[in-house]
């Protein structure tokens, strides 16, 4: 156990996953000589060599494109994807390709392949590179996505996701990466699809995933000092999400609130409500609130940009909504 | 039941290039194509096949040419108009229709169609409905086989209609900013879709190689010989020096741009050239009995016509079965 930043599990995921396994290879803009827009690559190229950390350039659909012809050849490309707002320039080679083959060519391939980006505002980064687009990969049926909210998971996910034989997106929140914490020297394993139980409770069931879990975190000890008991429920998958852990928590608490900070409006709690809705309604006592952001591309400015995140007051007010 | 392998798997390689065989073996792979294709065109008019089907009639000698000196490691990823493609790199004819009548048995389970047909075991990365689709996945095919350290390589196959889309522009700029093993082949046949490329695109193929200083050969793709001869020489440079290359052919479109297409748009009336044609012709000519050829066409009609029935009487796939694979098992290659 030590203390490190976020972005250093990513970058010990990535090391020991090149160590342990020499079809997996790193691709991606300026993420071997320079070591990566948010250094998250550093060290990587002198450690692996340069046929295992390859710089590219700016052509984002073709280096996705690639990456399922190397997948396809017998490798386990990692790409770095330098802000998720670029992925609309990847779509071909990920919705198309990549998503399908395993299923269009009859099960004759498996399309084993990681996109790492990251998403998420707090850095006053504007419209252009503060977007939360996951929804749109999760409903893309062969696609997986992945949003972890702690150092050992950012660690033992990424090496999950680097096992998967599927094409997944690993989604990183650029607030995170100097975020401070625990990180064990072997994180247990994080399977893909397993969520995580952040916080125990029995009042009421907070959904959450990546940055968001630790909004949902504070919004649960503020709720505590209430009197409210608040189960915090880490999905760390969105695609696939952990239906049965949400349906338990649900089961004991009878009420739900699932935050992220993503567009409210046809996003990933616009999915999970529908499925409790459905298949949890007995259970509910009260009706499932969103909380996610208002519906317009993410402001610049400070304030602006304060104002549209969700945060933990406004998760603590969407519970009490759910006391009706 | 054996399933007959494919055009490319057949016949022993000899002739004027060490690598290309005699004109006889490249005219039965061509006929095989377009009896292949021939029955597509009349089972689609009768319904048997779903969707919609692009034929390559005009362009076997590209398919042929081209292929006659790639080995089953060797990679090809293909296009919309792919038959030709498929067959000449090895799907047998089997996997082929039982894929296009959307088969249980099928190539792909029925799952992927014409646009979609793939054989991984032949090195055929699959036909694609996305024009340009498939040209950065046969990049780092290339790069795979490069990294891996042997002598293969990768082909993409592209119309004259995808040099106005990006991913074809990008993907020059990497092969030979990585020197990665890959060959570019542009079959022109001066269409796309319902417009004449000359009015979309600004360029010429041999210029935008030269701007990315990547070697670059064109010649008739009717002539299947001059095909396999300059192929063979240029898939060997490529073999060896580990970069890539761009070999444009030009073709012709004999028929629609998909079955059906009544073609209203075409305004040239000059007959097409018939690459099946300038080869008979040429085999008349050294002499080749009509009769060893008319066998060659005999035989290879009722190989068809068996695959044909074979297929009738394939069973369906399931919607259950198809819901299984939509991911690999993760204990598949973990
Ligand atoms: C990205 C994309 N845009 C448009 C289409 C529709 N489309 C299918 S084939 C075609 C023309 C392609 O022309 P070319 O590449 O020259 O191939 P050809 O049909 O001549 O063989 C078009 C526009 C498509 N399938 N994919």
């Amino acid at each position: 156990m030590s203390e490190a930043r976020f972005a250093h599990a990513i970058n010990r995921a990535l090391d020991d996953a090149l160590a342990a396994d020499p079809s997996v290879l790193l691709l991606g803009e300026d993420i071997a000589n320079a070591g990566g827009t948010f250094a998250v690559t550093r060290g990587l190229l002198d450690k692996h060599g340069p046929d295992r950390v390859i710089d590219m350039p700016i052509a984002e659909n073709a280096i996705a494109g690639m990456a399922v012809g190397l997948a396809l050849g017998g490798f386990r490309p990692v790409v770095e994807i330098m802000f998720m707002d670029f992925m609309t320039l990847t779509m071909d080679a990920l919705v198309n390709q990549a998503a399908k083959l395993h299923f269009m060519f009859g099960g004759q391939s498996a399309v084993p392949m990681v996109v790492r980006t990251q998403h998420g505002g707090g850095l006053n980064a504007g419209p252009q590179h503060s977007q939360c687009l996951e929804a749109w990969f999760a409903h893309i049926p062969g696609l997986k996505v992945v949003v972890p909210a702690t150092l050992d998971d950012a660690y033992a996910l990424l090496r999950s996701a680097i096992d998967d034989p599927n094409p997944v997106l690993f989604v990183e929140n650029k607030a995170l990466y100097p975020m401070k914490g625990a990180l064990s020297d072997a994180p247990p394993a994080a399977p893909i699809g397993k969520a995580r139980i952040a916080r125990a409770g029995s009042d009421v069931t907070i959904v959450s995933y990546g940055a968001m879990v630790h909004q949902a975190m504070a919004a649960a000890e503020q709720l505590a000092g209430e009197g409210v008991s608040a189960e915090v429920i880490d999905l760390r998958t969105v695609q696939p999400w952990d239906e049965a852990a949400v349906l338990a928590s649900l089961a004991k608490t009878h009420r739900l609130v699932i935050a992220h900070e993503a567009v409210e409006a046809f996003g990933v709690g616009a999915e999970i409500a529908a499925r409790m809705a459905q298949i949890g309604f007995d259970e509910l006592d009260g009706p499932i609130m969103r909380v996610g952001a208002p519906f317009m591309p993410v402001p610049f400015g400070r304030g602006l940009e304060v104002d549209y995140m969700p945060s933990a007051a406004r998760i603590v007010e969407a519970v009490r909504a759910t006391d009706v | 039941m054996a399933e007959a392998r494919g055009a490319a798997a057949r016949g022993a390689a000899h002739g004027r290039n060490a690598r290309a065989p005699e004109l006889i073996e490249l005219y039965r792979r061509m006929v095989t194509i377009r009896e292949a294709e021939k029955s597509c065109g009349a089972l689609f008019a009768a319904g048997e096949i779903p969707g919609f089907i692009h034929l390559s009639d005009g362009q076997e000698g590209v398919s042929v040419g081209v292929m006659a000196s790639l080995r089953a490691d060797d990679t090809i990823a293909s296009t919309h108009r792919g038959h030709g493609h498929a067959l000449a790199k090895g799907l047998g004819l089997d996997g082929f229709f039982r894929e296009l009548m959307g088969k249980a048995d099928g190539a792909c389970k029925g799952r992927g169609g014409s646009m979609h047909v793939a054989d991984l075991s032949v090195g055929m990365l699959g036909a694609n409905g996305i024009v340009g689709g498939g040209v950065a996945i046969a990049l780092g095919s290339g790069l795979a086989q490069k990294l891996r350290g042997g002598d293969g390589l990768a082909i993409c196959f592209f119309g004259d209609g995808a040099l106005a889309e990006g991913i074809v522009h990008e993907s020059l700029n990497i092969a030979q900013l990585k020197q990665i093993p890959i060959l570019f082949v542009c079959e022109n046949n001066g269409w796309s879709e319902f417009s004449p490329t000359s009015t979309q695109v600004t360029f010429t193929l041999e210029k935008l190689a030269a701007a990315y200083g990547i070697p670059y050969v064109g010649a008739d793709g009717s002539d299947v010989e001059t095909v396999a001869e300059l192929a063979a020489d240029v898939v060997d440079r490529v073999r060896r020096d580990r970069g890539p290359a761009v070999l444009e052919f030009a073709t012709t479109r004999i028929r629609g741009h998909y079955e059906g297409d009544a073609q209203r748009y075409r305004q040239d009336k000059a007959p097409p050239v018939d690459p099946l044609l300038v080869a008979r012709a040429r085999l008349d000519e050294r002499g080749v009995p009509a009769a060893e050829v008319e066998a060659i066409e005999a035989d290879i009609r009722a190989e068809v016509r068996r695959a044909v029935e074979a297929a009738r009487l394939s069973p369906d796939p399931t919607l259950e079965s198809a819901a299984e694979e939509v991911y690999a098992p993760v204990e598949a290659t973990a």
